[in-house]
Protein backbone atom coordinates (compact mmCIF):
# COMPACT_ATOMS: atom_id res chain seq x y z
CA UNK A 1 0.00 0.00 0.00
CA UNK A 2 1.46 3.38 -0.82
CA UNK A 3 0.55 5.85 1.05
CA UNK A 4 0.15 9.91 1.39
CA UNK A 5 -0.57 12.70 3.77
CA UNK A 6 -2.68 14.99 2.41
CA UNK A 7 -2.69 18.82 5.14
CA UNK A 8 -5.32 21.62 5.06
CA UNK A 9 -4.08 24.64 7.13
CA UNK A 10 -6.17 27.33 6.70
CA UNK A 11 -9.63 29.98 7.39
CA UNK A 12 -12.05 27.59 8.15
CA UNK A 13 -14.86 28.23 5.69
CA UNK A 14 -18.00 25.41 4.71
CA UNK A 15 -17.43 22.29 2.78
CA UNK A 16 -13.38 22.11 3.49
CA UNK A 17 -13.65 18.42 3.85
CA UNK A 18 -15.95 17.82 1.40
CA UNK A 19 -14.38 19.36 -1.32
CA UNK A 20 -10.95 17.62 -0.78
CA UNK A 21 -12.70 14.00 -0.13
CA UNK A 22 -14.94 14.78 -3.59
CA UNK A 23 -11.31 15.40 -5.28
CA UNK A 24 -9.87 12.36 -3.63
CA UNK A 25 -12.98 10.02 -5.05
CA UNK A 26 -12.05 11.26 -8.09
CA UNK A 27 -8.83 9.75 -8.41
CA UNK A 28 -9.69 6.63 -6.62
CA UNK A 29 -7.90 7.54 -3.48
CA UNK A 30 -9.08 6.12 -0.51
CA UNK A 31 -9.30 8.15 2.71
CA UNK A 32 -7.75 6.01 5.69
CA UNK A 33 -8.09 8.37 8.60
CA UNK A 34 -8.90 11.88 9.12
CA UNK A 35 -7.98 14.44 12.21
CA UNK A 36 -8.97 17.81 11.66
CA UNK A 37 -9.20 20.94 14.64
CA UNK A 38 -10.22 24.10 14.31
CA UNK A 39 -8.20 26.62 16.99
CA UNK A 40 -10.38 29.79 16.74
CA UNK A 41 -10.65 30.34 12.84
CA UNK A 42 -7.97 28.70 11.61
CA UNK A 43 -8.85 25.48 10.43
CA UNK A 44 -5.91 22.31 10.17
CA UNK A 45 -6.93 18.96 9.12
CA UNK A 46 -5.07 15.75 8.44
CA UNK A 47 -5.91 13.36 6.16
CA UNK A 48 -3.94 9.27 5.77
CA UNK A 49 -4.80 8.62 2.08
CA UNK A 50 -4.37 5.79 0.10
CA UNK A 51 -2.81 6.37 -3.42
CA UNK A 52 -1.83 2.91 -4.81
CA UNK A 53 -5.33 2.75 -6.82
CA UNK A 54 -4.52 6.46 -7.77
CA UNK A 55 -5.36 6.92 -11.42
CA UNK A 56 -2.94 9.96 -12.26
CA UNK A 57 0.36 10.02 -11.43
CA UNK A 58 1.07 10.90 -7.47
CA UNK A 59 3.16 14.06 -8.86
CA UNK A 60 -0.44 15.10 -10.61
CA UNK A 61 -2.24 14.61 -7.39
CA UNK A 62 -0.81 16.36 -5.25
CA UNK A 63 -0.14 19.86 -7.70
CA UNK A 64 -3.99 19.40 -8.35
CA UNK A 65 -4.86 19.21 -4.45
CA UNK A 66 -2.52 21.96 -4.14
CA UNK A 67 -4.46 23.86 -6.85
CA UNK A 68 -7.42 23.07 -4.85
CA UNK A 69 -6.71 24.66 -2.08
CA UNK A 70 -5.42 27.92 -3.85
CA UNK A 71 -9.08 28.29 -5.04
CA UNK A 72 -10.72 27.53 -1.70
CA UNK A 73 -7.92 29.68 -0.57
CA UNK A 74 -6.27 27.69 1.84
CA UNK A 75 -2.73 25.54 1.79
CA UNK A 76 -3.50 22.12 0.22
CA UNK A 77 -0.25 19.53 0.53
CA UNK A 78 -0.18 15.93 -0.60
CA UNK A 79 2.85 14.08 0.54
CA UNK A 80 4.29 10.87 0.37
CA UNK A 81 4.11 9.83 4.17
CA UNK A 82 7.74 8.32 3.86
CA UNK A 83 9.02 11.58 4.25
CA UNK A 84 7.33 11.85 7.62
CA UNK A 85 8.77 8.11 8.54
CA UNK A 86 11.93 8.88 7.44
CA UNK A 87 12.64 12.70 9.91
CA UNK A 88 10.30 11.46 12.88
CA UNK A 89 11.26 7.34 13.22
CA UNK A 90 14.22 5.86 14.06
CA UNK B 1 3.38 5.96 13.98
CA UNK B 2 3.17 9.66 12.78
CA UNK B 3 1.33 12.30 14.82
CA UNK B 4 0.00 15.13 13.61
CA UNK B 5 2.86 17.58 15.32
CA UNK B 6 5.53 15.90 13.27
CA UNK B 7 3.67 16.06 10.38
CA UNK B 8 3.07 19.93 10.88
CA UNK B 9 6.91 20.24 12.00
CA UNK B 10 8.27 19.34 8.56
CA UNK B 11 5.92 20.94 6.76
CA UNK B 12 6.71 24.62 8.39
CA UNK B 13 10.62 23.43 8.23
CA UNK B 14 9.59 23.20 4.48
CA UNK B 15 7.75 25.57 3.80
CA UNK B 16 8.70 28.57 6.51
CA UNK B 17 12.76 27.70 7.44
CA UNK B 18 13.98 26.69 3.78
CA UNK B 19 14.77 22.83 4.54
CA UNK B 20 15.63 21.83 1.41
CA UNK B 21 18.32 18.97 -0.56
CA UNK B 22 20.92 21.46 -2.05
CA UNK B 23 21.66 19.13 -4.81
CA UNK B 24 21.88 15.12 -6.50
CA UNK B 25 25.23 15.08 -7.83
CA UNK B 26 26.04 12.40 -10.10
CA UNK B 27 29.63 11.28 -10.28
CA UNK B 28 30.68 9.40 -13.47
CA UNK B 29 33.93 7.92 -14.22
CA UNK B 30 35.64 9.05 -17.48
CA UNK B 31 38.40 7.11 -16.87
CA UNK B 32 37.88 4.64 -19.80
CA UNK B 33 37.05 7.51 -22.22
CA UNK B 34 40.63 8.11 -22.10
CA UNK B 35 41.86 8.14 -25.59
CA UNK B 36 45.48 8.66 -27.67
CA UNK B 37 43.13 11.22 -29.83
CA UNK B 38 41.73 14.50 -28.23
CA UNK B 39 38.50 14.23 -30.66
CA UNK B 40 37.66 11.14 -30.09
CA UNK B 41 38.17 11.12 -26.15
CA UNK B 42 35.84 14.31 -26.41
CA UNK B 43 33.20 12.00 -27.82
CA UNK B 44 33.94 9.06 -25.64
CA UNK B 45 33.19 11.73 -22.72
CA UNK B 46 30.17 13.64 -23.90
CA UNK B 47 28.73 10.27 -25.05
CA UNK B 48 29.27 8.80 -21.53
CA UNK B 49 28.25 12.08 -19.35
CA UNK B 50 24.78 12.36 -21.23
CA UNK B 51 24.35 7.90 -21.50
CA UNK B 52 24.22 8.21 -17.31
CA UNK B 53 23.00 11.46 -16.60
CA UNK B 54 20.65 11.81 -19.18
CA UNK B 55 17.63 11.36 -16.99
CA UNK B 56 19.26 12.70 -13.54
CA UNK B 57 17.03 16.25 -13.84
CA UNK B 58 13.59 14.85 -14.47
CA UNK B 59 14.27 12.28 -11.62
CA UNK B 60 15.43 14.76 -9.56
CA UNK B 61 12.37 16.91 -10.15
CA UNK B 62 9.85 14.06 -9.95
CA UNK B 63 11.27 12.98 -6.48
CA UNK B 64 10.64 16.77 -5.74
CA UNK B 65 7.14 16.83 -6.73
CA UNK B 66 6.06 13.23 -5.22
CA UNK B 67 7.77 14.03 -2.27
CA UNK B 68 7.37 17.72 -1.63
CA UNK B 69 10.69 18.11 -0.54
CA UNK B 70 12.54 21.29 -3.35
CA UNK B 71 15.93 19.56 -4.17
CA UNK B 72 17.81 22.53 -6.04
CA UNK B 73 20.58 21.49 -7.68
CA UNK B 74 21.04 18.22 -9.86
CA UNK B 75 24.78 18.04 -11.10
CA UNK B 76 27.28 16.20 -12.38
CA UNK B 77 30.99 15.57 -11.26
CA UNK B 78 33.68 13.23 -13.55
CA UNK B 79 36.83 12.08 -13.52
CA UNK B 80 39.61 15.12 -12.91
CA UNK B 81 39.96 16.21 -16.55
CA UNK B 82 43.70 16.17 -16.07
CA UNK B 83 43.76 12.53 -15.43
CA UNK B 84 41.88 11.68 -18.66
CA UNK B 85 44.22 14.47 -20.69
CA UNK B 86 46.90 12.34 -19.52
CA UNK B 87 46.04 10.03 -22.01
CA UNK B 88 46.11 12.39 -25.17
CA UNK B 89 48.67 13.35 -27.18
CA UNK B 90 47.63 15.97 -28.23
CA UNK B 91 46.83 17.94 -24.93
CA UNK B 92 44.69 21.06 -25.52
CA UNK B 93 42.73 21.13 -22.54
CA UNK B 94 40.13 23.25 -23.48
CA UNK B 95 38.54 21.36 -25.99
CA UNK B 96 37.64 18.68 -23.48
CA UNK B 97 35.98 21.79 -21.40
CA UNK B 98 33.83 22.54 -24.28
CA UNK B 99 33.00 19.21 -24.34
CA UNK B 100 32.00 18.84 -20.93
CA UNK B 101 29.52 21.93 -21.31
CA UNK B 102 28.10 20.41 -24.03
CA UNK B 103 27.46 17.59 -21.78
CA UNK B 104 26.04 19.70 -19.03
CA UNK B 105 24.24 21.18 -20.75
CA UNK B 106 22.49 18.62 -23.03
CA UNK B 107 21.77 17.20 -19.78
CA UNK B 108 20.12 20.16 -18.55
CA UNK B 109 21.94 20.37 -14.77
CA UNK B 110 22.98 23.25 -13.50
CA UNK B 111 26.80 22.77 -12.87
CA UNK B 112 29.20 20.27 -13.66
CA UNK B 113 32.57 19.92 -11.69
CA UNK B 114 35.79 18.21 -12.23
CA UNK B 115 37.88 20.14 -14.70
CA UNK B 116 40.46 19.38 -11.98
CA UNK B 117 43.90 18.58 -11.50
CA UNK B 118 45.61 16.42 -8.22
CA UNK B 119 48.97 17.81 -7.97
CA UNK B 120 49.74 17.55 -4.27
CA UNK B 121 52.69 15.69 -4.56
CA UNK B 122 53.89 16.85 -8.11
CA UNK B 123 52.30 17.69 -11.75
CA UNK B 124 51.41 14.34 -13.55
CA UNK B 125 51.09 14.31 -17.98
CA UNK B 126 48.14 16.77 -18.44
CA UNK B 127 48.18 18.56 -14.46
CA UNK B 128 49.89 21.22 -16.26
CA UNK B 129 47.95 22.02 -19.61
CA UNK B 130 44.50 21.57 -17.36
CA UNK B 131 45.53 24.14 -15.17
CA UNK B 132 47.01 26.86 -17.65
CA UNK B 133 43.84 26.49 -19.20
CA UNK B 134 41.42 27.13 -16.27
CA UNK B 135 40.86 31.38 -16.88
CA UNK B 136 39.52 30.24 -20.48
CA UNK B 137 37.65 27.54 -19.44
CA UNK B 138 35.59 29.23 -17.19
CA UNK B 139 35.58 32.18 -19.04
CA UNK B 140 34.05 30.29 -22.17
CA UNK B 141 31.54 27.59 -20.56
CA UNK B 142 28.49 28.66 -18.43
CA UNK B 143 28.13 25.29 -16.08
CA UNK B 144 31.93 23.75 -15.47
CA UNK B 145 33.42 24.63 -12.23
CA UNK B 146 36.78 23.97 -11.48
CA UNK B 147 39.39 22.30 -8.27
CA UNK B 148 42.82 21.78 -7.44
CA UNK B 149 43.85 20.28 -5.19
CA UNK B 150 47.37 21.24 -4.09
CA UNK B 151 48.49 19.53 -1.35
CA UNK B 152 47.37 16.65 1.29
CA UNK B 153 48.36 15.34 5.02
CA UNK B 154 50.16 13.00 3.69
CA UNK B 155 51.90 14.33 0.38
CA UNK B 156 52.67 17.52 2.13
CA UNK B 157 51.94 21.13 -0.05
CA UNK B 158 53.22 21.36 -3.22
CA UNK B 159 54.37 24.85 -3.63
CA UNK B 160 54.92 25.61 -7.54
CA UNK B 161 51.25 24.41 -7.90
CA UNK B 162 50.16 26.95 -5.00
CA UNK B 163 52.28 29.35 -6.74
CA UNK B 164 50.44 28.82 -10.37
CA UNK B 165 47.15 28.98 -8.76
CA UNK B 166 47.81 32.23 -7.08
CA UNK B 167 48.27 33.77 -10.81
CA UNK B 168 45.57 31.34 -12.37
CA UNK B 169 42.77 32.27 -9.73
CA UNK B 170 43.77 36.65 -10.62
CA UNK B 171 43.67 35.77 -14.74
CA UNK B 172 40.47 33.54 -14.17
CA UNK B 173 39.05 36.71 -12.55
CA UNK B 174 40.53 39.16 -14.97
CA UNK B 175 38.77 37.21 -17.88
CA UNK B 176 36.01 37.43 -16.57
CA UNK B 177 35.81 40.88 -14.89
CA UNK B 178 32.83 41.93 -17.59
CA UNK B 179 31.20 39.31 -15.44
CA UNK B 180 31.39 40.84 -11.93
CA UNK B 181 35.24 38.26 -11.99
CA UNK B 182 32.41 35.35 -11.69
CA UNK B 183 35.12 32.77 -13.24
CA UNK B 184 36.86 33.01 -9.74
CA UNK B 185 33.84 31.94 -8.33
CA UNK B 186 33.78 28.36 -10.08
CA UNK B 187 37.60 27.60 -9.00
CA UNK B 188 38.66 26.12 -5.40
CA UNK B 189 41.90 25.02 -4.40
CA UNK B 190 41.99 22.63 -2.34
CA UNK B 191 44.30 20.65 0.66
CA UNK B 192 42.85 17.04 1.21
CA UNK B 193 39.93 17.57 -1.44
CA UNK B 194 37.27 14.89 -0.92
CA UNK B 195 36.16 12.49 -4.10
CA UNK B 196 33.20 12.35 -3.11
CA UNK B 197 32.07 15.88 -2.53
CA UNK B 198 28.74 16.25 -4.00
CA UNK B 199 28.77 20.48 -3.55
CA UNK B 200 30.36 23.13 -6.39
CA UNK B 201 32.53 24.26 -7.14
CA UNK B 202 34.86 21.84 -5.48
CA UNK B 203 32.84 18.56 -6.59
CA UNK B 204 34.76 15.87 -8.57
CA UNK B 205 34.92 11.81 -9.00
CA UNK B 206 37.79 10.93 -7.09
CA UNK B 207 39.57 8.08 -8.99
CA UNK B 208 38.56 5.58 -6.32
CA UNK B 209 34.96 5.69 -6.77
CA UNK B 210 32.52 3.45 -8.76
CA UNK B 211 32.11 4.16 -12.55
CA UNK B 212 28.74 5.67 -11.37
CA UNK B 213 27.48 7.22 -8.31
CA UNK B 214 25.03 9.36 -6.67
CA UNK B 215 26.09 11.80 -4.11
CA UNK B 216 23.26 13.77 -1.73
CA UNK B 217 23.75 17.27 -0.25
CA UNK B 218 21.54 18.35 2.52
CA UNK B 219 21.18 21.90 3.59
CA UNK B 220 19.12 23.50 6.38
CA UNK B 221 20.69 26.21 8.31
CA UNK B 222 17.12 28.19 8.78
CA UNK B 223 16.01 24.94 10.04
CA UNK B 224 18.83 24.63 12.69
CA UNK B 225 18.49 28.20 13.79
CA UNK B 226 14.57 27.97 14.10
CA UNK B 227 15.28 24.99 16.33
CA UNK B 228 17.76 27.39 18.67
CA UNK B 229 15.63 30.23 18.76
CA UNK B 230 12.13 28.54 19.63
CA UNK B 231 14.67 26.54 22.69
CA UNK B 232 15.32 30.25 24.13
CA UNK B 233 17.99 30.55 26.78
CA UNK B 234 19.28 27.44 27.54
CA UNK B 235 23.00 26.08 28.43
CA UNK B 236 25.26 24.87 25.81
CA UNK B 237 24.82 21.55 26.33
CA UNK B 238 21.33 21.95 25.00
CA UNK B 239 22.38 24.17 22.04
CA UNK B 240 24.34 20.93 20.95
CA UNK B 241 21.89 18.32 21.71
CA UNK B 242 19.05 20.68 19.68
CA UNK B 243 21.42 21.00 16.69
CA UNK B 244 21.73 17.35 17.00
CA UNK B 245 18.66 16.48 16.40
CA UNK B 246 17.72 18.83 13.81
CA UNK B 247 20.73 17.71 11.95
CA UNK B 248 19.57 14.02 12.11
CA UNK B 249 15.95 15.26 11.10
CA UNK B 250 17.98 17.09 8.17
CA UNK B 251 19.85 14.18 7.56
CA UNK B 252 17.36 11.63 6.95
CA UNK B 253 15.28 13.38 4.40
CA UNK B 254 18.46 13.48 2.15
CA UNK B 255 19.32 9.82 2.49
CA UNK B 256 15.52 9.15 1.35
CA UNK B 257 15.96 11.56 -1.51
CA UNK B 258 19.16 9.33 -2.06
CA UNK B 259 17.86 6.07 -1.99
CA UNK B 260 15.24 6.84 -4.28
CA UNK B 261 17.30 8.81 -6.53
CA UNK B 262 19.93 5.45 -6.83
CA UNK B 263 16.56 3.35 -7.12
CA UNK B 264 15.13 5.27 -9.88
CA UNK B 265 18.26 6.30 -11.66
CA UNK B 266 19.75 2.31 -11.09
CA UNK B 267 23.19 3.82 -10.09
CA UNK B 268 24.80 3.04 -6.77
CA UNK B 269 23.77 5.33 -3.97
CA UNK B 270 27.50 6.85 -2.90
CA UNK B 271 26.97 9.20 0.03
CA UNK B 272 25.15 12.01 1.75
CA UNK B 273 27.19 14.77 2.40
CA UNK B 274 26.28 16.42 6.01
CA UNK B 275 26.50 19.90 4.94
CA UNK B 276 24.95 23.35 6.24
CA UNK B 277 25.03 24.77 3.44
CA UNK B 278 23.82 28.71 3.55
CA UNK B 279 22.31 29.99 0.83
CA UNK B 280 22.04 34.24 0.63
CA UNK B 281 17.68 33.67 1.34
CA UNK B 282 16.78 35.55 4.39
CA UNK B 283 16.63 32.74 7.32
CA UNK B 284 18.69 30.68 5.33
CA UNK B 285 21.97 31.10 7.29
CA UNK B 286 24.92 29.56 9.28
CA UNK B 287 26.33 33.07 10.59
CA UNK B 288 22.21 33.68 11.80
CA UNK B 289 22.78 30.28 13.55
CA UNK B 290 25.95 31.63 15.33
CA UNK B 291 24.53 34.76 16.27
CA UNK B 292 21.89 32.53 17.74
CA UNK B 293 23.70 30.83 19.95
CA UNK B 294 24.50 34.19 21.25
CA UNK B 295 26.74 36.54 19.55
CA UNK B 296 26.11 40.42 18.75
CA UNK B 297 27.83 39.43 15.33
CA UNK B 298 29.49 36.71 13.12
CA UNK B 299 33.35 37.34 13.53
CA UNK B 300 33.38 38.81 16.93
CA UNK B 301 35.14 36.90 19.68
CA UNK B 302 33.38 33.54 20.33
CA UNK B 303 32.95 32.82 16.54
CA UNK B 304 35.12 29.99 16.45
CA UNK B 305 33.95 28.53 19.31
CA UNK B 306 30.25 28.81 18.63
CA UNK B 307 30.95 27.11 15.01
CA UNK B 308 33.25 24.42 16.76
CA UNK B 309 30.10 22.96 18.68
CA UNK B 310 27.75 23.65 15.98
CA UNK B 311 29.58 22.06 13.35
CA UNK B 312 30.52 18.83 15.40
CA UNK B 313 26.81 18.52 16.40
CA UNK B 314 25.94 18.02 12.50
CA UNK B 315 28.18 15.61 12.34
CA UNK B 316 27.20 13.57 15.72
CA UNK B 317 23.16 14.52 14.78
CA UNK B 318 23.89 13.36 10.58
CA UNK B 319 25.87 10.27 11.34
CA UNK B 320 23.37 8.24 12.57
CA UNK B 321 20.74 9.38 9.84
CA UNK B 322 22.80 7.55 6.81
CA UNK B 323 24.18 4.64 6.07
CA UNK B 324 27.21 6.40 4.41
CA UNK B 325 28.71 9.73 4.85
CA UNK B 326 31.46 11.53 3.21
CA UNK B 327 31.64 14.66 1.13
CA UNK B 328 33.09 17.77 2.99
CA UNK B 329 30.02 17.03 6.12
CA UNK B 330 30.40 20.43 8.19
CA UNK B 331 28.82 23.73 8.33
CA UNK B 332 29.68 25.60 5.15
CA UNK B 333 31.10 29.48 5.52
CA UNK B 334 30.79 30.68 2.27
CA UNK B 335 30.46 34.84 2.35
CA UNK B 336 28.78 35.89 -0.13
CA UNK B 337 26.22 33.36 -0.50
CA UNK B 338 25.29 34.07 3.27
CA UNK B 339 23.16 37.01 4.51
CA UNK B 340 24.19 36.96 7.67
CA UNK B 341 27.89 36.65 6.96
CA UNK B 342 27.81 39.36 4.14
CA UNK B 343 26.38 41.80 6.90
CA UNK B 344 28.75 40.96 9.21
CA UNK B 345 31.50 41.92 6.37
CA UNK B 346 29.95 44.73 5.24
CA UNK B 347 30.29 46.37 8.70
CA UNK B 348 33.76 45.22 9.40
CA UNK B 349 32.61 42.97 12.43
CA UNK B 350 34.19 39.65 10.47
CA UNK B 351 37.26 40.07 8.81
CA UNK B 352 39.16 37.53 6.51
CA UNK B 353 41.91 36.75 9.36
CA UNK B 354 38.77 35.70 11.52
CA UNK B 355 37.26 33.86 8.51
CA UNK B 356 40.59 31.67 8.46
CA UNK B 357 40.74 30.95 12.25
CA UNK B 358 36.96 29.70 11.50
CA UNK B 359 38.36 27.48 8.92
CA UNK B 360 40.09 25.85 11.55
CA UNK B 361 37.39 24.22 12.93
CA UNK B 362 34.55 23.72 9.95
CA UNK B 363 33.63 22.04 6.64
CA UNK B 364 36.19 23.95 4.00
CA UNK B 365 37.49 26.98 4.17
CA UNK B 366 37.84 30.45 2.79
CA UNK B 367 34.86 30.64 0.88
CA UNK B 368 33.56 33.08 -2.07
CA UNK B 369 35.55 36.14 -0.83
CA UNK B 370 35.86 39.17 -2.64
CA UNK B 371 39.20 40.52 -2.23
CA UNK B 372 40.72 43.92 -3.82
CA UNK B 373 41.07 43.65 -7.60
CA UNK B 374 44.79 44.73 -7.23
CA UNK B 375 45.84 41.47 -5.11
CA UNK B 376 49.10 40.61 -6.40
CA UNK B 377 49.14 36.71 -7.24
CA UNK B 378 51.62 35.87 -4.70
CA UNK B 379 49.52 37.41 -1.68
CA UNK B 380 46.92 35.02 -3.77
CA UNK B 381 49.11 32.52 -3.33
CA UNK B 382 49.86 32.78 0.10
CA UNK B 383 46.44 32.70 1.21
CA UNK B 384 46.09 29.71 -0.16
CA UNK B 385 49.35 27.89 1.11
CA UNK B 386 48.05 29.29 4.67
CA UNK B 387 44.69 27.92 4.42
CA UNK B 388 46.22 24.18 2.79
CA UNK B 389 48.67 24.18 5.80
CA UNK B 390 45.83 24.47 8.37
CA UNK B 391 44.27 21.46 6.15
CA UNK B 392 47.56 19.58 5.90
CA UNK B 393 48.24 19.80 10.07
CA UNK B 394 45.13 19.00 10.88
CA UNK B 395 44.02 16.17 8.89
CA UNK B 396 40.85 18.08 7.21
CA UNK B 397 39.86 19.28 4.03
CA UNK B 398 40.75 23.40 3.70
CA UNK B 399 39.64 25.07 0.45
CA UNK B 400 40.39 28.63 -0.81
CA UNK B 401 37.84 29.68 -3.39
CA UNK B 402 38.33 33.92 -3.27
CA UNK B 403 37.38 36.28 -6.71
CA UNK B 404 39.76 39.24 -6.95
CA UNK B 405 37.58 41.95 -7.66
CA UNK B 406 39.28 43.44 -11.18
CA UNK B 407 39.03 47.43 -10.73
CA UNK B 408 37.13 47.04 -7.43
CA UNK B 409 38.36 48.03 -4.45
CA UNK B 410 37.58 47.43 -0.44
CA UNK B 411 33.93 48.88 0.21
CA UNK B 412 32.71 48.24 -3.54
CA UNK B 413 30.30 45.05 -3.90
CA UNK B 414 30.37 42.34 -6.27
CA UNK B 415 26.87 40.77 -7.27
CA UNK B 416 26.76 37.10 -8.86
CA UNK B 417 23.26 36.84 -8.07
CA UNK B 418 22.07 33.58 -7.66
CA UNK B 419 23.07 30.84 -4.86
CA UNK B 420 26.65 32.62 -5.07
CA UNK B 421 25.11 35.39 -4.17
CA UNK B 422 26.56 39.40 -3.38
CA UNK B 423 28.99 40.32 -1.14
CA UNK B 424 31.53 43.21 -0.21
CA UNK B 425 34.94 43.35 -1.03
CA UNK B 426 37.03 42.51 2.10
CA UNK B 427 40.32 43.81 2.91
CA UNK B 428 43.22 41.54 2.56
CA UNK B 429 46.58 42.34 4.07
CA UNK B 430 49.09 43.50 1.17
CA UNK B 431 52.84 42.42 3.00
CA UNK B 432 54.38 40.77 0.26
CA UNK B 433 55.28 37.19 0.61
CA UNK B 434 56.93 37.06 -3.43
CA UNK B 435 60.61 35.98 -1.76
CA UNK B 436 58.46 33.07 -0.18
CA UNK B 437 56.07 32.17 -3.00
CA UNK B 438 58.62 32.58 -5.36
CA UNK B 439 60.75 29.89 -3.81
CA UNK B 440 59.19 26.73 -4.79
CA UNK B 441 59.34 23.32 -3.85
CA UNK B 442 57.35 21.45 -1.20
CA UNK B 443 56.39 21.74 2.10
CA UNK B 444 56.67 18.09 3.68
CA UNK B 445 54.08 16.37 4.75
CA UNK B 446 54.09 16.88 8.34
CA UNK B 447 54.38 14.69 11.42
CA UNK B 448 51.21 12.90 12.63
CA UNK B 449 52.88 11.50 15.83
CA UNK B 450 54.71 12.50 18.18
CA UNK B 451 52.19 15.58 18.99
CA UNK B 452 53.02 16.61 22.21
Amino acid sequence: MKRAVITVIGHDTVGILANIATACAEHKVNVLEVTQSVLQDMFVMMMMVDVTACDIPFAEFAEEMAGLGKKMNLSVQAMNEEIFNAMHTI
Amino acid sequence: MLNAHDILETIHMIQDEHLDVRTITMGISLLDCAHSDLDTMCTRVYDKITRHAEHLVKTGEDIEREFGIPIINKRISVTPAAMVLAACDNKDAIKLAYALERAAAACGVNFLGGYSALVQKGFGPGDRELMESIPQALAETEHICSSVNIGSTKAGLNMDAVAMMGRIVKQTAELTADRQCIGAAKLVVFCNAPEDNPFMAGAFHGPGEPDVEINVGVSGPGVVRAALAKAGDCDLTAVADIIKKTAFKITRMGQLVATEASKRLGVPFGIVDLSLAPTPAVGDSVAHILEEIGLESCGGYGTTAALALLNDAVKKGGVMASSHVGGLSGAFIPVTEDAGMIAAATSGALRLEKLEAMTAVCSVGLDMINIPGDTTPEVIAAIIADEAAIGMVNSKTTAVRVIPAIGKTVGDTLSFGGLLGEGPVMAVNPASPARFIGRGGRIPAPMQSLKN
